[in-house]
């Protein structure tokens, strides 16, 4: 995908001034913080209940199984190397092949070196981050292979001519009704329908085709299990299934970090990723796949490819970033994100919107190419409240900042402004008279108000609030004032 | 291209920045993860698992009918085909090919479902009562599409096969099978979307409607 992070400031000004983004996001707003809280509630209850009649007194509760989960991820990630091993080695045994991609041109030719092999033409695809990190479907269809998206939110934006997804669980969030409508009724060449089942249904009827005639199935993975060598994936519209059930070929493509040890820390994964990405207690489908066809099987692919893709992962071994690994993609810490509900995904340029994209864009792609993610969070650490993993974001968010202004990324005014401060604050005095200048200054801005409604040397600060004006004297005076009078 | 392979784990143990000493050590830790699964906190549902496994199916738009045994499964299956006035053709795996289909008039074909077959019978390896979910394993005599590509998909769940939760039927599938085959699928309810504006349609790729038959004596 076409990296456009580095201009993430005039991209939030168009998406802030799209009125029909604008009314989309707030149709969408809320529900996903609605439903992961009742999933979340209806747990603990469930619990509760359990225990009740077992008679036991305590009840585990949602907060365990995520230590659980956080525990699970972070004890792969210790030892990733030794897991990765034996991934691949019980694989191999189950009679996959197992490819090793440094980057998104190498998922690329390895896709199309596996098309030539097996002289495959059509691929159905179903869900996969990395396929967009790896621009895929360009490169397949430069090399004679024609992808087609099967998950129906992926399918819409790849009739809409390649459309970027803009939320990790919710491709379409940014598209209303009315949008799809008018797409199907020009793509399909049929009446216009406005009725959302009618209008899944008409998807259903344009895809079974591509399901029942594509020689090649291309996922992702949720979690490899290095118990089974074999890969989980989460869905629930069921292209999952065809995809890796179908085509004579099935090409897995995840990132290295989604090993899990045993097929016990699926279940408890399954446990938090679902709640906090959809407010389900499961998935419609969770499949474990594992080896080819077998002797007498009637259905399955022929051949089983994993591509195990680093693409920028390794680097966030790095101890300060080593939590990021942990991700799931459940998407909870953007629906939760103040920032991500008004600017959408689509303003934070690359493939992974929200908190856990601008950790990990300026992480893949470059801290220069990618300077104001960091900046874009309010650091209310939402986000990192309801990761179900328990991953710092906001920690993280600031670390990336502090990375910036060491490496001097930051702009010339923000650079020494801060060193000014730095200076002012060391020299108490001159602090001190500096603190009542600039009140002075701020009240006569104020003009007998009680706010300023522009400020004269940062006016843009000023474009979407007022500055409350200062009320009596500095601090210090104050504090020094009422010493005196004590004394 | 081992070249990369060899590249991405020299940076990832580069990273890690672990004694190399201690890599057999740790080779045998993982192992030894692997060889004893540990099951994590979860509620543990006991008592009556039927009942929570019907309760669980319904809350994920399954549909429940109980019956007493194997041959009441004809007769159920015209009954809800008809009540929703659905075409008594279909498929089924052959290990319920051997009931008597005729006498409930319906014509079941015990072999894997094609692109157009409308109903699809199955029968199930395990069922989850945590989540009402069924626990199907593909394999020469139990298609995987038979779940997937028909409209309607009814699957026959005898009580007994009913466990608490997932750790549960992974032991199951552990002490009888030994290995997995080559796709477990665990199946929710019908499909669904919610792409367009986050309202749920259910009948996406895989079937609109599950119903699920719990054989209570069996
Ligand atoms: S960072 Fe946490 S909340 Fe965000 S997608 Fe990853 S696992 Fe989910």
């Amino acid at each position: 995908m076409r990296q456009q992070s580095m201009h993430f400031a005039a991209r939030v000004g168009e998406r802030l001034a799209d009125v029909k983004l604008q009314a989309n996001l707030k149709t969408a707003k809320g529900k996903f913080v609605d439903m992961r809280a009742a999933a979340v509630r209806a747990f603990d209850a469930d619990a509760k209940a359990c225990a009740a009649a077992a008679g036991q007194a305590d009840a585990i509760d949602f907060e365990a199984v995520r230590d659980a989960a956080q525990a699970i991820r972070s004890k792969v990630i210790d030892d990733l190397d030794v897991w990765l091993e034996t991934f691949e080695a019980k694989a191999t045994a189950g009679g996959a092949t197992v490819l090793w991609a440094r980057n998104g041109a190498e998922v690329c030719a390895h896709t199309l070196e596996i098309a030539r092999r097996h002289g495959l033409q059509k691929a159905i695809k179903s869900k996969s981050m990395l396929s967009e990190e790896a621009d895929l479907n360009a490169a397949l269809e430069a090399g004679g292979v024609q992808p087609v998206e099967t998950d129906l939110g992926e399918y819409i934006l790849q009739i809409a001519g390649n459309e970027a997804p803009s939320h990790i669980i919710a491709p379409v969030i940014h598209k209303n009704l009315d949008e799809v409508a008018d797409l199907f009724s020009r793509t399909h060449k049929k009446p216009r329908q406005t009725d959302i089942p009618a209008l899944t249904r008409e998807a259903r009827e344009a895809l079974r085709e591509h399901f029942l005639s594509a020689d090649m199935g291309i996922s992702g993975g949720n979690f490899l299990i290095a118990e089974s060598g074999g890969v989980a994936l989460v869905t629930n519209e069921g292209n999952g299934r065809m995809v890796t059930t179908l085509p004579k070929v099935h090409v897995v493509i995840t990132g290295i970090e989604k090993v899990v040890p045993t097929l016990d820390d699926v279940a408890t994964l399954l446990r938090v990723l679902t709640r906090s990405a959809t407010g389900q207690s499961i998935s419609n489908y969770v499949s474990l796949l594992t080896g080819v066809k077998g002797e007498g099987d009637p259905d399955g692919p022929e051949h089983l490819y994993f591509i195990l893709v680093d693409n920028g992962r390794s680097t966030l071994l790095d101890d300060d970033f080593r939590d990021m690994l942990r991700c799931i993609r459940c998407g909870a810490c953007m629906n939760h994100c103040p920032v991500y509900q008004t600017v959408g995904g689509h303003a934070y340029g690359w493939v992974y919107p929200g908190p856990m994209g601008s950790v990990l864009t300026p992480m893949f792609t470059g801290l220069e190419r990618a300077l104001d993610l960091p900046q874009a969070s309010t650091l209310c650490n939402q986000c990192g409240s309801v990761c179900p993993v328990r991953i710092p974001l906001s920690q993280l968010l600031r670390t990336l900042r502090e990375r910036q202004t060491t490496r001097g990324l930051r702009p010339w005014s923000e650079r020494l402004g801060g060193k000014a401060w730095a200076w002012l604050a060391m020299r108490p005095a001159f602090y001190a008279r500096a603190a009542r200048l600039l009140s002075r200054y701020l009240g006569w801005l104020a003009g007998g108000e009680d706010r300023i409604r522009v400020l004269g040397l940062a006016p843009a600060w000023t474009l979407g609030r007022d500055l409350p004006a200062p009320q009596g004297g500095t601090f210090r005076d104050r504090y020094a004032a009422r010493r005196r009078n004590t004394q | 291209m081992s070249e990369a392979r060899d590249e991405i784990l020299a940076r990832v143990r580069g990273a890690l920045a672990r004694d190399p000493a201690t890599l057999t050590a740790r080779r045998q830790a993982v192992a030894q993860m692997i060889a004893t699964p540990q099951a994590g906190p979860r509620p543990q549902p006991r008592g009556d698992l039927a009942a929570r496994f019907a309760e669980r199916s319904l809350s994920m738009s399954s549909t429940v009918d109980r019956l007493a045994t194997r041959a009441d499964v004809p007769a159920a299956v015209a009954r809800y085909l008809a009540a929703n006035s659905l075409p008594g053709t279909g498929v089924c795996w052959p290990e319920l090919a051997d009931l008597d289909w005729q006498s409930a008039g319906l014509v079941l074909a015990g072999r894997p479902a094609g692109g157009d077959d409308l109903l699809g019978i199955t029968g199930t390896f395990c069922a989850i009562a945590e989540t009402g979910t069924l626990m199907l394993l593909s394999g020469p005599q139990t298609a995987a599409t038979t779940s997937l590509l028909p409209e309607t998909h009814i699957a026959v769940v005898p009580a007994s096969r009913i466990v608490s939760d997932m750790e549960a039927a992974f032991a199951l599938l552990r002490s009888e099978r030994g290995s997995l085959p080559r796709a477990v699928n665990f199946v929710s309810g019908p499909s669904r979307t919610g792409d367009i504006e986050q309202t749920i349609v259910l009948g996406a790729h895989g079937p609109y409607r599950v119903h699920l038959l719990i054989l209570d004596n069996e």
